[in-house]
C-alpha cells in the first residue's frame, strides 16, 4: 500500500507544485483556504486538469505525463466526498447510493439496502437529498462512495458545512465508519483538530506547496516553519537570535531564555503554545516576561488573555484550575517560559 | 349562435392538423439540436462561445420575415443548395410541408437552445465530477444526472418551443406559402380569412388556438410539477 503524488499546475494566483510520498493509509492535508488542498485532491481523483505530474496509488499509475498516461476518473476507483456532498438532487437516497453500481437490478438493490442499514438511513431511502439534513446527506454521500467499493477515499473538508454540535458527533461517527475501510483515506481540512484526530501522516500546504510532512504527532510537535506552526495551533511566534548553545534572545518580548539542553544548531523563530506559559506571582527568577493586560475573552471552558510585552502581543490561554487560582490571586506579574516546550522554527 | 354552428359544421380542419404536425416535428428537432448545441457551447472557449451563441440566437431576434428571406435564399430551387437538393435527392423545400417544418424549427430553435443552456449552466460542476468518480459513463451521466437536474429549464424550453412553432407565421408564409391542405397552418388561415372579412371563421380558429395553448401549458405544468415538487431549488 502506498501513494506517490507529483502534480504541477499553473493558476493565475499561484503555482501548484505538490510532491509527496506516503505509505500510511490515513493521510491528512492541512492548509488555509485557497492554498491548493482541494485542487490536489481533485487531481488525484482525476477531476482537475493538471499541467504535469505523476500519480501512483497502490501500484496503479493514474497519471504519468512522461508516458502520456492519464486515467479517466471513471477508471481510478477513487471515492470523493465533496464539501457540499454533491448528491444528485433528482434521485432518492437509495437511487443515489445505487448510481455508481453496475450489474443486475436485484444485486444493486441488495447492495444499497446493505449500505442503508450500515449508515443508519433506514426510512430515508425514498427521500430526495433536499429533504435530508446536512448530517443525513453526508451519510448518503459516504454510503454512495462505500457501495462503489473504491480503492481509496478522498474527503474534502467534510465537516465545514456542519454546525458545531453536530460536527463533533459526525466526526466521531465517520471515523468509526471509516475504521472498517482498509484502503487509503486522505482528509483535507483547515481544522487542526479534525486532522489530528484522523491522520497518521500529515502534510502541511502553503500557497500550492507542501511545506512540512511526516508523522502527524511529530509534525504537530515540530512543525519546522512559521506557517506550519501557526496552522498546527501555535499562537505565539516571534523572531529570535541564537546567542550560543544554551541561550536565545527574544527581542520582541525583551528577554533572554536560558535552556538546560543544547539548542538546535539553526533557527530564526520560535513558537510557544498559548497554554504552555507558567504564571509567576512572586519574583522574577529567570526566563520570565513582564506584561500588561490588553484584553481578555471568556470562553465556556477557557479564559483567553491577550497581553502586551514591549508592544508585542502575547496570547495566554488558561483552563480550569488555573482560572480559579487567578480569580483568587489576581493576574500574575510574570509569565515564565519552559524551554522544553519551545518550538524551534526556521 | 346558429351562424357559429354552421361555420363549425363546414370547417376545413386541415389547418389544425398541419399546425400540430409542424409543431411536433419542429419541437422534436429543436429539442435534440438545442440540447446538443447548448452542451457544445458551454464547453467551448469564450471566443467560440460568443460567436456561436450570437449565431444560434439570431433567428429569435430577427423579424421572422427576414429569417424567411434567408431561408428562401438557401432553399430556392434557383439557388445552388436548393438546386442541389432537388437534383440529387428530389427534395423540394419551398412551397412544401418540409418548408413549414424548417421555417418553424429555425424560428423556434433559439428558445430551446437558450433555455437548455441556461439550465445546464446552473448545474453544479461537482455533480458531474461526483458522477465521474463513481464510474458512471459520460452518456449515462448526461441522461441520468444532467438532464433530470436541468429538468425544469428543459421542460419550459420545450413548451415555449412548441408554442412558438405552432404559431409560426412570417417565415412559414415566405418559405412554405399557404397552400390549403398542404402548408396552410392555423396562423395563415386566420390571416387569410380576416383579409376576406370572415370574422366568424377567424373567431372559431382563434378560440381553438387559445384552448390548445391552455391545454398544452396545463399538461406540461402537471408533468414537470409532479416530478419536481420535492426537489429543492434555491
Amino acid at each position: 500500500m502506498g501513494i506517490k503524488v507529483q502534480v504541477k499546475k499553473k493558476f493565475s494566483g499561484f503555482d501548484l507544485d505538490v510532491d509527496f510520498v506516503s505509505s500510511s493509509s490515513r493521510i491528512g492535508i492541512l492548509g488555509r483556504s485557497g492554498c491548493g488542498k482541494t485542487v490536489t485532491l481533485k487531481s488525484i481523483a482525476g477531476i482537475q486538469d493538471i499541467d504535469r505530474g505523476y500519480i501512483k496509488v497502490n501500484g496503479n499509475v493514474f497519471v504519468d505525463s512522461k508516458k502520456r498516461i492519464i486515467l479517466k476518473p471513471q477508471q481510478r476507483k477513487v471515492g470523493y466526498l465533496f464539501q457540499n456532498y454533491a448528491l444528485f438532487p433528482t434521485m432518492s437516497a437509495a437511487k443515489n447510493i445505487m448510481a455508481g453500481l453496475s450489474g443486475q437490478a436485484e444485486e444493486k438493490r441488495n447492495r444499497a439496502a446493505e449500505m442503508i442499514e450500515r449508515f443508519h438511513l433506514k426510512g430515508l431511502e425514498d427521500h430526495l437529498p433536499g429533504q435530508l439534513s446536512g448530517g443525513q446527506q453526508q451519510r448518503v454521500a459516504l454510503a454512495r462512495i462505500m457501495a462503489y467499493e473504491p480503492e481509496m477515499i478522498l474527503l474534502d473538508e467534510p465537516f465545514t458545512a456542519l454546525d458545531g454540535f453536530l460536527k463533533d458527533r459526525l466526526q466521531h461517527e465517520m471515523l468509526e465508519m471509516l475504521d472498517e475501510y482498509e484502503g487509503i483515506v486522505i482528509l483535507v481540512s483547515h481544522n487542526r483538530d479534525e486532522i489530528y484526530r484522523f491522520s497518521e501522516d500529515l502534510l502541511i500546504m502553503e500557497t500550492g506547496k507542501i511545506v512540512c510532512s511526516g508523522e502527524t504527532k511529530e509534525v504537530f510537535r515540530n512543525p519546522g516553519g512559521r506557517e506550519a506552526a501557526s496552522l498546527t495551533g501555535c499562537k505565539n511566534i516571534v523572531p529570535v537570535k541564537r546567542l550560543h548553545d544554551r541561550l536565545v534572545d527574544i527581542p520582541d518580548w525583551g528577554i533572554k531564555i536560558r535552556s538546560t539542553k543544547v539548542l538546535p544548531a539553526e533557527f530564526s523563530y520560535i513558537g510557544y503554545h498559548a497554554h504552555d506559559f507558567i504564571p509567576v506571582w512572586g519574583e522574577n527568577n529567570g526566563n520570565s516576561i513582564p506584561f500588561n493586560l490588553k484584553s481578555t475573552a471568556e470562553l465556556p471552558f477557557e479564559q483567553q488573555y491577550f497581553l502586551n510585552a514591549q508592544g508585542m502581543e502575547i496570547c495566554w490561554f488558561v483552563q480550569r484550575e488555573l482560572i480559579k487560582e487567578i480569580e483568587s490571586r489576581g493576574l500574575p506579574r510574570f509569565l515564565k517560559i519552559d524551554p522544553e516546550k519551545i518550538v524551534y522554527l526556521n | 349562435m346558429e351562424a357559429w354552428i354552421e361555420v363549425i359544421k363546414n370547417l376545413d380542419w386541415s389547418p389544425l392538423f398541419i399546425s400540430l404536425k409542424t409543431g411536433v416535428a419542429a419541437t422534436v428537432i429543436s429539442f435534440f439540436l438545442g440540447v446538443y448545441a447548448a452542451r457544445r457551447v458551454i464547453k467551448a472557449t469564450p471566443k467560440v462561445k460568443a460567436v456561436a451563441d450570437g449565431l444560434l440566437t439570431l433567428p429569435m431576434v430577427l423579424p421572422p420575415t427576414v429569417a424567411g428571406f434567408f431561408l428562401l435564399l438557401i432553399f430556392s430551387k434557383r439557388r445552388p443548395f436548393g438546386e442541389f437538393l432537388y437534383a440529387n435527392f428530389d427534395i423540394k423545400i419551398v412551397q412544401t410541408w418540409l418548408g413549414c417544418i424548417i421555417a418553424a424549427t429555425v424560428i423556434a430553435f433559439p428558445l430551446m437552445y437558450r433555455n437548455a443552456r441556461g439550465a445546464f449552466e446552473q448545474i453544479d460542476d461537482d455533480l458531474v465530477c461526483a458522477a465521474r468518480t463513481l464510474g458512471m459513463s459520460e452518456p449515462r451521466i448526461f441522461w441520468t444526472v444532467v438532464m433530470p437536474t436541468a429538468g425544469p429549464g428543459i421542460a419550459s424550453g420545450t413548451i415555449l418551443t412548441f408554442a412558438r412553432a405552432l404559431g409560426e407565421y412570417g417565415a412559414t408564409s415566405m418559405l412554405a406559402g399557404n397552400i390549403p391542405g398542404k402548408t396552410g397552418t392555423i396562423s395563415q388561415k386566420i390571416a387569410m380569412v380576416i383579409q376576406d372579412g370572415d370574422y366568424l371563421t377567424a373567431g372559431v380558429w382563434v378560440f381553438i388556438v387559445v384552448v390548445m395553448a391552455f391545454v398544452i401549458i396545463f399538461i406540461m405544468n402537471i408533468i414537470t410539477g409532479n416530478k419536481m415538487k420535492t426537489v429543492k431549488r434555491w
